[in-house]
């Protein structure tokens, strides 16, 4: 299977070439329109910040190329968030994919962390992304931006309140979890992502 | 609800794996990447691999290793022993770490840590911190437990948390090596004083310390060595118990 990963600064992607490895899969890194296009499946991973992301998005026209894929595409954290309308970090417009904003955590009380990271569950659809899934599931989180849930939501999570852990529309797909660093759980994930 | 995480500690000399008493006296546990997987598969939510080789090949050693862990293990990691400057945190990081832990070159330069913070985010850095009682309190050490500072723990874990660290790990020097349990009341103050999460280090010698740790510690995460490279506790088992001690555990 012809797997792309968008290349662009993002930080550690090492760790989802090394998921992907493990199921057998050999990614392509690259910011390149035809492989992208052509690809059977596309990655949008995604450690960063939003607004110099998108920056470097729309310098390189990986905004409008990724807003146009057609085959299934799968956004990872950061990668999630870009696929919505707006977020509050950096008050930054991003590609709109997902008519939802992206909000900052608030804490209501002490032991309400921010950035929220570490393992929480997961209530899934059971399909897509989550096919197989009938209970609850532990994935592993580092965020400190939420997407409320909305009629895109595949999988919910609670952190200070209820999120979209995860959001499905058309060809696209996100995750705010990472499930590349999920153990088995996330192994899961990827391995439905690959046979849509 | 967010788990509480159970994290084995691997030092690493020269690519494997080794575990002292009281930081002395290094035993051999193995290869690191066939521990990680290991205890991955067992189900501890992180892992820590802390490079104590001095050398400058050691260096390069520890981060193939950290390609290497990468590559084999899905779960996140921690990486520590050795930063000194920016640019080995971003080598550790393009290796593939998660997050990287410094110790004493926070302590030399704790502008460090705003450098990671602004650089990489808050989740990357773990401020690792080791202290021990004295008659004026808990005072912050450098090389294992051998060079005093002048930084006392909570002044120093606070600024830490203000400058941007994303997670205090905190040992005790006085209780590491000895398994009679975490510092509690000293992990107490720092989880109720500081904004980030807090990861107990150094005591654990059976289950009950873990759930001590949690519920009296208020802990985070909780770190250990020995107890899981020897086999003493196994993790099914630890998390069994802890699960059944109303503490929120990913089994």
């Amino acid at each position: 299977m012809n797997v792309a990963i968008v290349k662009y600064n993002a930080g550690n992607i090492r760790s989802v070439i090394g998921a992907l490895n493990r199921l057998g899969v050999n990614p392509l890194l690259t910011d390149n329109e035809e492989q992208l296009r052509n690809a059977d499946k596309v990655i949008f991973p995604g450690v960063g910040e939003a607004s110099t992301t998108m920056e470097y998005l729309k310098a390189h026209g990986l905004d409008r190329i990724i807003k146009d894929l057609k085959q299934p595409v799968l956004g990872i954290c950061l990668g999630q968030q870009l696929m919505c309308s707006h977020s509050e970090e950096g008050n930054t417009d991003c590609l709109g994919i997902f008519g939802v904003p992206v909000l900052k955590f608030i804490p209501q009380k002490h032991e309400d962390k921010v950035p929220h990271m570490g393992w929480n569950t997961i209530e899934t659809t059971g399909d897509g992304l989550f096919c197989g899934f009938s209970k609850p599931e532990y994935v592993y989180f580092v965020h400190s931006f939420y997407v409320p849930v909305c009629n895109w939501t595949a999988a919910k999570s609670d952190y200070i309140l209820p999120f979209s852990a995860s959001l499905h529309k058309d060809n696209f797909y996100a995750t705010q979890f990472h499930p590349e660093k999920s153990g088995g759980t996330g192994e899961r994930i990827l391995k439905n992502f690959l046979d849509i | 609800m967010l788990a509480k995480r159970i994290i084995p500690c691997l030092d690493i000399c020269n690519g494997r794996t080794v575990k002292g008493t009281n930081f002395v006296n290094l035993r051999d546990a193995g290869d690191p990447v066939e521990l990680g997987r290991l205890y991955s598969e067992q189900g501890a939510d992180e892992l820590t691999f802390l490079d104590i080789t001095a050398s400058f090949e050691g260096r390069k050693t520890f981060t193939e290793l950290v390609e290497r862990i990468a590559a084999n293990i899905s779960i996140p990691f921690t990486v520590g022993g050795g930063i000194h400057e920016l640019k080995d945190v971003e080598r550790l990081l393009s290796a593939g770490a998660d997050k990287v832990s410094v110790n004493s070159a926070a302590i030399k330069n704790p502008d460090l840590i705003d450098q990671i913070a602004l650089n990489f985010g808050s989740q990357v850095c773990v401020v690792a911190i080791d202290a021990k009682q004295t008659t004026e309190g808990w005072r912050c050490f450098l090389n294992g437990g051998r060079v005093p500072t002048d930084r006392m723990l909570f002044e120093w874990a606070k600024e830490a948390n203000d400058r941007g660290a994303g997670e205090i790990l905190f040992t005790s020097m006085d209780h590491d090596g000895v398994k009679q349990g975490y510092a509690n009341e000293a992990l107490r103050q720092l989880s109720d004083e500081l904004t980030i999460p807090v990861i107990a280090s150094g005591g654990a010698g059976r289950k009950e310390h873990f759930r001590d740790a949690f519920i009296e510690g208020h802990a985070d995460a909780a770190l250990a060595a020995s107890v899981f490279h020897f086999g003493e506790i196994p993790i099914p088992e630890l998390k069994q118990y802890l699960c059944s001690s109303k503490i929120p555990i990913r089994l």
